[in-house]
């Protein structure tokens, strides 16, 4: 199988500052790739070499066959969810629309072919309720189904998620996530999905990148998620715990960063 | 003076018809200036820039009275003072709480040096009221011609940016990952709302921007989100707002400003009552199957 992704040697430096050095990876189509690390590892900053948006240091990044480049339609993106002014002037379907062409120049002409194109995602997605909300008006988690429907808008090989479950409920992230996943499994796309919380994911991941301390692990979670190659990560001894089909990461020197998903979950969304 | 001589001097249709034929131009330039600036607003609203606006009109107004000062065109002048201070937000100010703070340190120094120069200036006292107030009475015919070159020329490179611009402006990071030109957008865009500012400068004055780029597509905002909606209605209030104004003002010694803005600012009452009566029944779109979800 030829890989959909393929870096060699791929080096990241700022000044003194390592992010990953001779980064070797192929991601295959298919494949369900989680990006996991501690603020600061260079999760995003992983993200942004595959759009073309950071160059390397050294080494090399390709995507199906070319060179990564800006704005490729190879690639689908979900961000992380925001919140919209309620005063966007933009309905669920119109922020769908601009996965389809919202990047070519000039106005839409053709309009029938862009809203037949716009109701199939939104089905996909089974968002077609409120395609007509304005989007400041919708829950976090339809943002992100609508999110899902909008990276997939230019048929993509590869979908680059940044922590698209982020301040999502447990219940959304549920959702989002298995959407994900479907678009990996039936439609055979390659998922590279950053996150700091495995656990909403783990039934899902084929491969795990732990990025840590300028140095990273790539392997299947279970060769990955061992308390033997964490502790070597961080340099810390680091317990890593299997329960339940959960897993639990004790005693990262970043604490802070491996309890997110509580805070928020605490803090999650109405409607 | 008697209330009766006040309404008099604010509504008075006598010669109408014969007044009419004399600002014919003036009427034109009014609906080209409404058309323009109900475009311009709803991409000023999309990207939150109304402040921008105030601000790239007091150096707009600045420039207009250095070139009163030194006997050059004011238009030119004005041009020049709105291009310059638009490029200058657009250079400095990426995030908008820079850019808010840059638009407040630029804007007293606009207006200061505008007041600066007026005081120099030893023309006729009405000059110096109309760079502030509009003064649209007396469009020429190459002037409109001039005028509404310059609309359609703004017009068109919006209309040729429109869909990327749209994408930098509501959803800038997932634009950036496909690959659409933000930082370049953005700058382009500024120097069309510098043009823009300036054109419309020339009929309701610095002070009163806001009614012409803000107001109508703040109004359209209130009753809707669809996006070709928006620009319609954003349109359809500007248009009227001018051409109404221009119209109304003939009927009495007034200029045209008053006018212009107090029939902008009525739509947008009247819109904002829509809004919010369908807030509160909780119209937006949904199709409820069941019982209805409270939202947050």
């Amino acid at each position: 199988m030829t890989p959909v992704v393929s870096l060699r040697g791929a080096s990241l430096t700022f000044g003194k500052r390592t992010l990953w050095e001779n980064l070797d990876l192929d991601i295959n189509p298919g494949e369900f790739l989680a990006v996991l690390g501690p603020n600061g590892s260079g999760k995003t900053t992983f993200l942004k070499v595959l759009l073309g948006l950071q160059q390397l240091s050294s080494g090399t990044a390709v995507l199906d066959g070319h060179p990564v480049e800006r704005g490729s339609r190879r690639i689908g993106y979900i961000p992380q969810q925001k919140s919209f002014d309620p005063d966007t002037p933009l309905r669920a379907r119109d922020l769908v629309g601009l996965g389809v062409d919202g990047h070519r120049w000039g106005v839409r002409f053709g309009a029938a072919t862009a809203n037949r194109r716009i109701d199939r995602l939104l089905e996909l997605v089974g968002a077609e309720e409120y395609a007509k909300v304005p989007v400041g008006q919708l829950s976090g988690g339809e943002q992100q189904r609508l999110r899902v429907a909008q990276a997939l808008a230019t048929g993509p090989k590869v979908l680059l998620c940044d922590e698209p479950l982020l301040s999502l409920d447990l219940q959304h992230q549920h959702a989002v996530s298995s959407l994900i996943n479907e678009q990996c499994r039936e439609q055979n796309s390659a998922v590279v999905f950053v996150t700091h919380e495995i656990n909403p994911i783990v039934d899902y991941v084929d491969t795990v990148l732990y990025l840590a301390g300028g140095r990273f692990q790539v392997g299947r979670p279970e060769d990955v998620m061992t308390t033997e190659v964490l502790s070597d990560l961080y340099g810390s001894h680091v317990e890593v715990i299997h329960t339940n089909g959960r897993i639990v990461v004790v005693g990262v020197p970043d604490a802070t960063t491996h309890h997110h998903e509580d805070a928020h979950a605490v803090a999650g969304e109405v409607g | 003076m008697d209330l009766a001589s006040l309404l008099n001097s604010i509504f008075n249709f006598e010669n109408y018809g014969e007044l009419l034929v004399l600002v014919q131009n003036s009427v034109w330039a009014g609906a080209v200036l409404g058309l323009l600036g109900g475009l311009v607003g709803t991409f000023v609203m999309k990207r939150d820039l109304a402040f921008a606006v105030h601000g790239i009109s007091e150096l707009s107004f600045a420039g207009a009275a250095f070139a009163l000062l030194i006997g050059v065109d004011v238009v030119l002048g004005s041009l020049a003072g709105s291009v310059v201070a638009a490029l200058l937000l657009g250079l400095m100010g990426v995030r908008a709480r820079d850019k808010n703070s840059t638009i407040g340190v630029l804007m007293p120094f606009g207006l200061g040096l505008g007041i600066l120069f007026l005081s120099l200036y030893e023309g006729r006292a009405a000059n110096k009221f109309g760079l502030l107030t509009g003064q649209i009475v007396s469009v020429g015919t190459v002037q409109l011609q001039v005028l509404a070159g310059a609309a359609v020329v703004v017009m068109l490179a919006l209309i040729a940016i429109w869909r990327p611009l749209t994408f930098a402006s509501v959803d800038p990071d997932v634009a950036a990952a496909r690959g659409v030109p933000v930082r370049a957008l953005a700058l382009g865009f500024m120097l069309l709302l510098g043009v823009s500012v300036a054109l419309s400068i020339q009929i309701v004055g610095a002070l009163l921007v806001l009614a012409l780029l803000i107001t109508p597509a703040a109004a359209a905002l209130r009753v809707t989100s669809s996006p070709p909606l928006v620009v319609g209605l954003s349109v359809v209030f500007a248009v009227t707002a001018t051409v109404g104004g221009i119209l109304l003002a003939l009927g009495g010694r007034l200029p045209i400003s008053p006018y212009v803005t107090t029939l902008s600012f009525l739509i947008y009452v009247v819109c904002r009552l829509i809004g919010g009566i369908r807030a509160k029944r909780g119209i937006n779109g949904r199709v409820l199957r069941s019982e209805p979800v409270p939202v947050s």
